[in-house]
């Protein structure tokens, strides 16, 4: 307690090691593109300028799995595309976290049949899923901040 | 790592020139997840340094199996499965359907009904060339349009969301008419439309219509003539582009389109700058359309009072045994069509949408398949794309507008 | 749309045996299959049916003749007139001959009815699938395949599915 008064005179802020990086991973996550049907045009829209993600830092949308760490899995995953989902989340480095948007990607949605994966957490872990066909804009930032605060509780024990 | 059950080249030997064989040319793979493809396409490039051989596109990455799934439904339920086939044209999908099933049925639709339903699909029209022009600009690294096309999509959006509470995939076209009646505030939103969409479009063509980088970057480029558009069953602004005036709203009109007064824009060189032009021009009409059906809606119900296939107001459920009757076979089991098929089909921005619908006498749709133009039109890439740079391809795959939920179904 | 006129069809019912249909103004004519190329030569070159708007393939399944029936658009943009051409096949793995050298984007939609529902075309010049993996097994929209789904995950039934489910392991 006495250090802290101290050192905010001197223009000093302490904290513990955990929230300052849990912070600077949420502060500016970029998010790879995969959009695949039409959520792809709702995430698209939140990426617009009427609901911006770019106050969030995610105005970037990588195309390269090298350089993300956010895969927002928006639209249906046929079983042709699984393979490749996959492989793209492989290839993503860690700290690495999926949304599943959307009720195709958390649970097939609509189409209960033999050509969609019921729900993509047949093949990734998924951290938050987001419902509606397609969600609103402003459900797809709800689930970004749901996001921000499950990372904020993570702790140092976890990490690799 | 999961290995992808991949296409050995085997398979495909038969498509490439004898110079890939040999290592002169490179094969090069744009896969599925690419940031320039509108969704998930995949093409085989055969390319001679940086010019295209041959380009062998490779779909399927987003089959659905929507057209079994829906002879799983009944009538009214395989309809929430039609939004999400072109999902840029949304209230069209549910149109051609609606068109479909009252033809196989005989159903009648109420004039007001007919006029919404114009309105509403001329915005739908609307919101998929902004988006359009939004993406393929970007492509073509105009990026600034996309975030004003985008701004302006957010109106029409709006007046989906007030008349069925829902974005995109509204489901507010039934057979038999509308869902229920537009609420008031409707008609103040969409003028409001109309009045701020032809400035709007103005910028957009200050922005790339008279632009050198733009020109250069899409006059002669992905020339298709209008020969080749028949052959390949091509339509939509891609044939229009080339010189043909096929547009189905004139050719073969449905509800309520033979009322109204507008002009087929087409172009004759048949590049991406033609195509362009047309979908510029298109985005116009449709607002004077809007405005004509606007000025004379004319009143009355929404819904056909067929009971056998329409349910009846709720009102009507405490005071009338037949209604309640109706209500309760059209919930439990469905409205029956009769044996037989229909062809029907409407102009979608993207070409001809038409759904051959084949019933059995039962509840049930025996066979639903749908002529999505983005299957057909994407046939013709190769086609279009033949020696040109890969820099170029990207911007005419832009340019015929392909949906891969539409394709794919 | 304007009618088509009589002397196509008495002239397809004559020339190829087919025989007429119609169902709320819309011309069908039912061929038989081995007289597709020739039928749909004629109808591009003298009818004038320029353009094949859309095939598909209809299975009714119980029944073995005919199993299937391969329908045909055929549209005309002169005259601004569609007619469909329907053929019956028979058996559970029929083979008929490919129109693609009379209609070049019969291409992929001959790949399509492949793929989907068995039905092999002969003379294509690429006969694979088309919408599903390479290695996908059957033939997904024939009345006799299963739809597919995974059984509705309520409360009552939660762990049961759950333990059916597939996870992955990381």
């Amino acid at each position: 307690m006495g250090i802290e008064q101290k050192l905010g005179d001197m223009g000093v802020v302490t904290t513990s090691l955990e929230s300052a990086i849990n912070w600077a991973r949420t502060k500016s996550m970029w998010p790879m593109l995969y959009g695949l049907a039409c959520c792809a045009i709702e995430m698209m829209a939140a990426q617009a300028s009427h609901y911006d993600l770019s106050r969030f830092g995610m105005e970037l949308m990588r195309a390269s799995p090298r350089q993300s760490d956010l895969m927002i899995v928006a639209g249906r995953v046929s079983r042709k595309m699984a393979p490749v989902l996959r492989n793209l989340y492989d290839q993503m480095p860690d700290p690495k976290w999926v949304i599943a948007m959307g009720d195709c990607a958390s649970c097939s949605g609509v189409f209960n049949n033999y050509a969609i994966l019921q729900g993509v957490d047949e093949i990734v872990p998924v951290d938050i899923y987001v419902a509606g066909c397609p969600p609103k804009p402003e459900g797809l930032i709800h689930g970004i901040v749901t996001l921000h605060e499950k990372i904020k509780t993570e702790k140092l024990s976890r990490w690799s | 790592m999961i290995k992808p059950p991949d296409a050995s080249f085997d398979q495909i030997k038969h498509l490439v020139s004898e110079r890939a064989l040999s290592g002169e040319t490179m094969l090069l793979n744009m896969g599925p997840q690419h940031p320039s493809t509108h969704g998930v396409l995949r093409l085989l490039l055969e390319l001679d340094g940086e010019i295209i051989i041959n380009c062998i596109p490779d779909i399927g990455f987003l089959h659905t199996g929507i057209e079994k799934n829906m002879e799983a439904k009944t009538y009214q339920k395989a309809e929430v499965m039609t939004d999400r086939l072109d999902y840029m044209y949304t209230m069209g999908n549910n149109l051609v359907y609606c068109l479909a099933v009252e033809k196989l049925t005989g159903l009648d639709v109420p004039e007001r009904a007919e006029y919404i339903r114009v309105i509403l699909t001329e915005l739908s029209r609307l919101q998929s060339h902004l988006l359009w022009i939004g993406t393929s600009a970007m492509d073509l690294a105009a990026m600034s349009v996309f975030l004003y096309a985008m701004r302006e999509r957010e109106m029409v959006l709006d007046v989906f969301e007030l008349v069925s509470g829902q974005r995109m995939m509204t489901t507010y076209i039934r057979p038999g008419g509308l869902w229920r009646d537009v609420p008031v505030e409707f008609e103040a939103a969409t003028r409001n439309i109309l009045k701020e969409l032809p400035g709007r479009i103005k910028q957009y063509e200050s922005l790339l219509t008279r632009n050198p980088l733009f020109r250069d970057r899409t006059r002669g480029i992905g020339i298709i003539s209008a020969d080749n558009c028949i052959r390949y069953g091509v339509t939509g602004p891609t044939i229009r582009g080339s010189g043909l005036a096929y547009d189905l709203r004139k050719a073969r009109p449905y509800s309520a389109y033979s009322c109204f007064d507008f002009d087929i824009p087409t172009q004759k060189e048949g590049d991406i700058y033609a195509r362009y032009l047309v979908r510029v021009e298109e985005m116009r009409q449709s607002l004077r359309i809007i405005e004509q059906a606007l000025n004379d809606l004319p009143k009355g119900a929404v819904r056909s009072d067929n009971r056998k296939f329409v349910p009846p107001p709720r009102s009507e459920l405490g005071v009338s045994m037949e209604a309640l009757i109706h209500h309760f076979k059209l919930w439990t089991e469905g409205f029956n069509a009769p044996n037989g098929s229909v062809y029907v089909a409407v102009e979608s921005p993207r070409g001809e949408m038409g759904v051959f619908l084949e019933g059995d006498g039962g509840p049930k749709p025996y066979r639903v398949h749908y002529r999505t133009p983005s299957f057909v039109n994407l046939q013709a890439l190769p086609l279009m794309a033949r020696g040109h740079f890969v820099a170029d391809l990207v911007g005419i795959i832009g340019s015929i507008d392909i949906v891969l939920g539409d394709t794919d179904r | 749309m304007s009618k088509i006129s009589n002397s196509i069809i008495s002239q397809m019912i004559t020339r190829f045996g087919a025989s007429s249909a119609e169902f709320r103004d819309e011309t069908t004519l039912i061929i038989q299959p081995d007289q597709i190329v020739e039928g749909c030569r004629y109808l591009r070159d003298i009818a004038g049916f320029n353009m094949l708007l859309d095939a598909t393939a209809v299975d009714y399944c119980p029944a073995t003749t005919p199993r299937f029936h391969l329908i045909y658009h055929f549209y005309s943009t002169k005259k601004n007139v569609i007619i469909a051409l329907r053929i019956p096949l028979n058996g559970n793995e029929p083979e008929v001959q490919t129109i693609e050298s009379v209609y070049p984007n019969a291409n992929w939609y001959e790949r399509e009815i492949w793929d989907l529902m068995g039905i092999h075309f002969e003379g294509h010049s690429d006969l694979r699938r088309i919408v599903l993996p390479v290695d996908w097994v059957g033939h997904p929209l024939r009345k006799d395949y299963p739809l597919g789904y995974e059984e509705v995950q309520y409360t009552f039934n939660f762990d049961d599915v759950n333990k059916r489910k597939r996870y992955p392991k990381d």
